[in-house]
């Protein structure tokens, strides 16, 4: 990857990222791709849209008494011969984590998919203390070898192209140079992530769902990496965030159902493995994390964010995401949905997100659990202006214009002075300083404004 | 105990709304034809479904299939001439070319095939052979993955996966390749005699 998307705000990112414009329209196509392999999938289920009502209500039965089904899931999980782990922020997650390996006296990890451990910078953190952690999954191990974050929560490193991968496994797996061929690659990388899989004694996963009634969790893979990971080691440890919690084990009908449909419309993930005791002679332990989530539901507006089952399938539909790239969001949760999420960790550093949007509402059609993630980017946008992290610029833009919608006169002035600038002195609008302009014609000014029209039109028809 | 306090006294004092579960309700048109459905299902996504009528059948398409000097690895007490698993150590069955488990049922609209840790054997074996084989009784295809929790209800397993089809990835430019890290292969024995 030739060019940094490393620093500044969306915007500044992004436009980054659309210096390569061949580059934006392949990434485009791919996730459009993706989106419409959804679509096709959703419409072969007759009671989709029952399913998705069904899932957005389970979820709201779960942020109303979480409380109850947290106590319930550790009871059970207990009963089952497991650990659990609180941890109220990411510092603490990381640190019970460490501590688990330091016991061990474990220097190497494997660790499949888990965006809890994005957002905690786990990785970071235990590399720091000197612990090697291998990450599985295929995309997330080519991000993780280019020392990246991933892109998409789904699909870690859907902006690389194949030759770049081909470049990255022949300088760090030693394959021959100039060879690009995704079976090949995949081989490679089987091999490389084979021999972690045999030597690992602890393996890290995420969890994509954790049942009260039973206190088992469920994983979903395609390449089994999760799997592979836990049976060949003697501890695993189960990172999740306190949100994803579903009452009843029925209930994993109706999510499993959407949730890989919603992904990448697949019918079901390859795996979708239900891990309740651990077997003879391992160790297991969740890791419940907070990290604002406890926070997040004392507020009616932003609450139902915490239904996201991470499918992906907004970032998919989202016409900014597919033009932007996901590092263009600078969270580990990128699109719609993280630009919802962002800010509610914090507001400052996160004011840019929910401004990353067209407003068009795709990404509340396609979500499988029905968040309706674009009234809350709106709403966010009021919340950032009342308290002050909105750019100046946008601020007095705003500002401006309301002193000269509620005055006619200023009104029908400016109107006139801007007809006639854009008449005679375009370039003082088709400018670079003009943001509007950058990738827009101006239109052509009109020879009068309405109001004058209409007075002329009126007094014609002798009324 | 600090942060467990701290974070469920938080979510107490939210007082979130909550509402009632709905009830779960299904909407299929009662259909006899799962197994072909499942079949179809299964090879769209890289499986293999094959109809046999007995153990012996199923012993000789694997023989006419996979070459005899793999090995071989069945729990399945039917299949006594291949090897049983003779370790309790998951490393052991690195080796292991085709591992034959019976699985509990198939699921239709997916192609995924349900089994829990007691069929497996050690749980490793499903995910460390190079290819994987499931059986299944013909007539043991649900519809959609409703009625296979209604199945399942509280069976107390310790571990269980919906298995479908062979381990895949599509990470590097969408490319589909089978193979990421468990088996290249999966077939699903439908046993259609007794």
């Amino acid at each position: 990857m030739g060019t940094s998307q490393n620093t500044g705000d969306h915007a500044q990112r992004s436009s980054v990222f659309n210096q390569d414009e061949q580059r934006v329209n392949w990434h485009d196509k791919t996730l459009w791709f993706i989106r419409e392999k959804r679509d096709k999938a959703a419409w072969q289920i007759p009671e989709w849209e029952m399913l998705r009502e069904q899932a957005s209500q389970i979820k709201e039965n779960v942020l109303g008494n979480l409380h109850d089904y947290l106590v319930q899931f550790e009871q059970r999980v207990l009963e089952n011969g497991v650990h659990v782990h609180w941890a109220a922020t990411p510092e603490e997650h990381n640190a019970i984590v460490y501590d688990i390996i330091r016991k061990k006296d474990v220097r190497q990890i494997v660790k499949s998919k888990s965006m809890l451990t994005e957002e905690c910078h786990l990785n970071e953190y235990l590399e720091a203390h000197g612990v090697d952690v291998v990450d599985t999954d295929l995309g997330e191990r080519i991000v993780q070898l280019a020392n990246e974050p991933p892109s998409h929560i789904v699909l870690p490193c859907i902006h690389w192209k194949k030759e770049e991968i081909g470049e990255l496994f022949h300088q760090h797996l030693g394959t021959p140079a100039g060879n690009s061929d995704p079976q090949f690659l995949t081989a490679a990388a089987r091999a490389h992530l084979r021999q972690r899989f045999m030597t690992s004694r602890i393996a890290i996963t995420g969890v994509n769902f954790a049942v009260a009634e039973t206190g088992e969790i469920v994983v979903c893979t395609n390449e089994g990496n999760a799997d592979l990971g836990v049976q060949l080691a003697d501890v695993h440890i189960a990172c999740m965030g306190i949100e994803k919690i579903i009452p009843q084990r029925k209930h994993l009908g109706i999510f499993l159902r959407l949730l890989a449909r919603s992904a990448t419309g697949q019918p079901i993930t390859t795996y979708s493995s239900h891990f309740k005791k651990p077997r003879a002679g391992q160790e297991m332990h969740i890791v419940l994390v907070d990290n604002g989530r406890s926070e997040r539901l004392k507020s009616e507006d932003f609450r139902n964010a915490l239904k996201c089952i991470r499918c992906g399938a907004c970032m998919n539909t989202c016409p900014v995401y597919r033009r932007s790239g996901g590092h263009s969001y600078h969270y580990a949760i990128a699109g719609p949905i993280g630009s919802i999420l962002a800010p509610g960790l914090d507001m400052k550093k996160y004011a840019d997100l929910p401004f990353a949007s067209t407003l068009c509402g795709s990404c509340s059609n396609v979500c499988p659990v029905k968040i309706d993630i674009h009234d809350q980017l709106y709403k966010w946008r009021q919340v950032l202006v009342k308290n002050g992290h909105v750019n100046a610029g946008k601020s007095l833009g705003m500002k401006g214009m309301a002193t000269i919608l509620s005055n006619p006169g200023i009104f029908k002035w400016s109107g006139a002075l801007g007809r006639t600038l854009m008449k005679y002195l375009p370039f003082l609008i088709n400018n670079k300083f003009n943001p509007w302009y950058k990738h827009r014609d101006m239109p052509q000014p009109p020879a009068q404004s309405f109001n004058t029209w209409y007075r002329q039109n009126k007094k014609q028809d002798g009324k | 105990m600090g942060s467990k306090e701290k974070i469920l006294n938080n979510i107490a004092r939210a007082n979130a709304n909550g509402k009632p579960l709905p009830e779960l309700k299904k909407n299929q048109e009662g259909e006899a034809k799962y197994a072909g459905e499942f079949v179809a299902v299964l090879e769209k996504i890289g499986g293999k479904g094959v109809e046999v009528k007995d153990w012996a059948a199923l012993s000789q398409y694997v023989l006419q299939n996979f070459s005899a000097s793999g090995r071989i690895l069945s729990t399945i007490p039917e299949l006594p001439w291949f090897t049983p698993q003779l370790s309790d150590d998951p490393h052991a069955f690195e080796n292991v070319d085709l591992a034959i488990l019976k699985g509990h049922f198939g699921v239709a609209e997916n192609g995924a095939v349900w089994i829990t840790d007691k069929l497996m054997g050690d749980r490793s074996i499903p995910f460390i052979s190079q290819y994987l084989a499931l059986v299944i009784n013909k007539h043991d295809v649900v519809p959609t993955l409703q009625e296979a929790y209604e199945r399942i209800g509280y069976d107390p397993y310790d571990y269980g996966t919906f298995i479908a089809g062979p381990s895949k990835t599509a990470d590097i430019e969408q490319s589909l390749v089978l193979g990421a890290h468990g088996p290249k292969g999966m077939i699903v024995f439908l046993m259609t005699g007794d």
